[in-house]
């Protein structure tokens, strides 16, 4: 196994150095971010929800960031957290060859402002979010449902929602219409938890010294 | 009176008093001229519920319905190993799948932290970039048979026949490969396919030669794509355009040069680009790409040497079927991967790729487990597709169909 970063072409290790740059700046200039910094070579930006706006019209319009394209956005659920739900934004600089990654949480409730003006095709990703996650955009004058069926309740990639979903559906011969009914498993769903429960263990009991010292947080006199 | 069934048609004098009375005159407004296309028509590629609005036969809104081939794939995904995960990618779009797998080994490849081996990065190459002429023809022939142009469907699918069996001699599989695989490719090139690769490369730019003379200089081909659809380059990077159809608009912007990955940085081609961002000019950036494409598979054959084809971690990649009769260690590989899979560390990638449509990416967030926490894929036709209300606006009926075609639109990607 080579280590991540241990082969960098000399255009990946300027564009990372361009990235860190941009980092800095962000963290620096810009009020209301969280945090801007290279996770695993990518720049991810964390910011608020009201802040959102202005921090998007600065990365699409500031001749540093040049973002001129929103390439997808997406959600992401975590439902032990206060807010939920992630919502990440990658952008994309052509003119400049870097991709921000612009990331606002928010739960079931608290919208989250639409960059649609900013960016047209924000629509269809914005619904498609909606639909599946349930997250809010105000200002997003179609936010009706994308992907899922006519009629569809629920949103599907919430992790409380199940695989096999609620309804089936299924031709009816006698009444030659489709008909929707709840589903009907002829075997429990099977989730298998592959957690080794000595993985979790870093310290085995009675043998903490020896761990110690094997992780480098204490020398061995 | 109720026993008297009312037509319209009877005259009112003819009626009862009762029941003249009853016959209550309403109006109802039908917009006659709302237009149901798809989700079964041929040419809307799949299954595209596109509702227009017409104005007489000029199109004044085009409403896309989108989800009929909805799978839940980034549902499917969240419950399924690595591994397993992987095939899914070949059924999003379904004229490129290696295209799509590459994105995810990519992604998985980078969490992990992982380098494949040199051979493996070649072969990968050259599979993507038969992978785009085999997507292209299909859509430059279809969207010949959109505009009525017969033979280039009938001559490519002929062409496609051959890509396929070198997909089928790589991976077994004709369409469903599976053969990109986090850590390499799933197996080697049998003996003799890439003389059988070089001899194809050697012929087939007779072919585009051939689909040139039917359709470059065309007079109804023009008639029917020249001027349609036309996206200035503001627009098509505000919608989120990428790939030919962000080429054709007149930006010199391709992943595989900006944003290297695999071998892509070893070898050299150009980048087509075009100005007027019409139907015409997509057509025009598609066919040079397939002439650049061959280019990049002869680099490929000319650089490609003999060596291991995945990492020798089989913590990642299976050990060899033979060690596995004589090696107990070997076995318990085998088994760990094809059950449990390998645990990905924490983290989070956007990984793209230049697909044959344009950008295809991946974001994988990964917990520690040995299953993807989320896996969002960027469909390229997505963007695409929402801009068809812009594209179409005032174009006539017919035109819309030349839109779609330029379009390059596969529903197993856009949908999921």
């Amino acid at each position: 196994m080579a280590e991540p970063g241990t082969e960098l072409t000399t255009q990946q290790a300027q564009s990372r150095g361009a990235l860190g740059s941009l980092a800095f700046a962000l963290s620096t200039s810009v009020p209301g971010i969280h945090s801007a910094a290279i996770e695993d070579g990518e720049l991810v930006v964390r910011t608020s929800r009201d802040r959102l706006l202005a921090l998007m019209g600065l990365l699409r319009d500031d001749p540093r960031y040049a973002c001129e394209q929103m390439m997808d956005l997406c959600g992401v659920d975590y439902p032990a957290r206060a807010e939920r739900f992630e919502v990440v934004y990658n952008l994309l600089s052509v003119t400049r060859n870097h991709r921000v990654r612009v990331i606002v949480t928010t739960d079931e409730t608290n919208p989250v402002p639409s960059v649609h003006h900013l960016w047209p095709c924000a629509t269809w990703w914005e619904r498609e979010c909606y639909d599946l996650f349930g997250v809010l955009f105000s200002g997003q004058p179609d936010l009706r449902r994308i992907l899922t069926d006519y009629g569809f309740e629920g949103h599907p990639l919430r992790k409380d929602f199940p695989l096999t979903g609620y309804v089936e559906m299924r031709y009816d011969e006698d009444r030659r219409q489709v008909v929707y009914e709840p589903v009907k498993l002829t075997q429990d769903f099977r989730n298998f938890d592959f957690e080794s429960p000595w993985e979790g263990i870093l310290t085995l009991p009675g043998d903490e010294k020896a761990h110690e010292s094997r992780q480098g947080l204490k020398l061995p006199r | 009176m109720s026993d008297i069934v009312l037509h319209e048609d009877i005259p009112e004098e003819l009626l009862s008093a009762d029941a003249a009375a009853k016959a209550e005159i309403r109006t109802v407004e039908i917009d006659s001229h709302a237009l149901n296309f798809g989700p079964q028509h041929p040419s809307a590629h799949g299954v595209l519920r596109l509702v227009l609005e017409m104005e007489g036969e000029v199109v004044a809104r085009a409403i896309p319905h989108i989800g009929l081939l909805h799978r839940g794939t980034e549902k499917l995904i969240e419950y399924k190993t690595y591994p397993k995960a992987l095939p899914y990618f070949d059924r999003l779009d379904y004229v490129s799948p290696m295209c799509e797998e590459q994105a995810f080994a990519l992604a998985t490849e980078k969490l992990l932290g992982i380098e494949i081996p040199d051979r493996a990065k070649w072969i990968r190459v050259m599979f993507a970039e038969m992978t785009r002429i085999l997507n292209h023809i299909l859509n430059l022939t279809s969207f010949g048979l959109d505009c009525g142009a017969l033979t280039p469907a009938l001559w490519g699918y002929e062409e496609r026949e051959k890509l396929i069996e070198f997909y089928e001699a790589a991976s077994g599989a004709r369409f469903h490969a599976n053969y990109f695989r986090p850590g390499g490719v799933a197996r080697d090139l049998p003996a003799g396919l890439e003389e059988r690769i070089a001899e194809w490369a050697r012929q087939f730019p007779r072919w585009i030669d051939d689909l040139e003379t039917l359709l470059t200089n065309n007079r109804i081909w023009k008639q029917r794509t020249v001027g349609i659809g036309v996206f200035t380059t503001e627009q098509a990077l505000a919608w989120g355009f990428s790939g030919p159809c962000l080429r054709a608009s007149g930006v010199p912007w391709d992943l595989r040069r900006a944003q290297p990955y695999d071998n892509y940085d070893k070898v050299t081609f150009n980048i087509p680009v075009t100005r007027q961002g019409d139907c015409y000019d997509r057509y025009l950036v598609r066919v040079a790409e397939m002439r650049e494409s061959v280019k990049i598979v002869e680099q490929c054959l000319a650089q490609i040497k003999p060596g291991p084809v995945k990492i020798q971690d089989h913590k990642i990649t299976p050990p060899p079927r033979r060690e596995m009769k004589r090696s107990m260690e070997a076995l318990i590989h085998h088994f760990k991967l094809f059950t449990e899979g390998y645990h990905v560390p924490p983290g989070a990638t956007y990984t793209s790729v230049e697909s044959p449509k344009g950008e295809f990416g991946v974001y994988l967030v990964a917990d520690g487990s040995n299953r993807p926490y989320r896996c969002k894929i960027r469909p390229t036709g997505f963007a695409h597709l929402q801009a068809i209300d812009e594209m179409s606006r005032r174009h006539m009926l017919a035109d819309a169909v030349a839109i779609i075609g330029s379009l390059d639109l596969v529903f197993g990607e856009i949908d999921r």
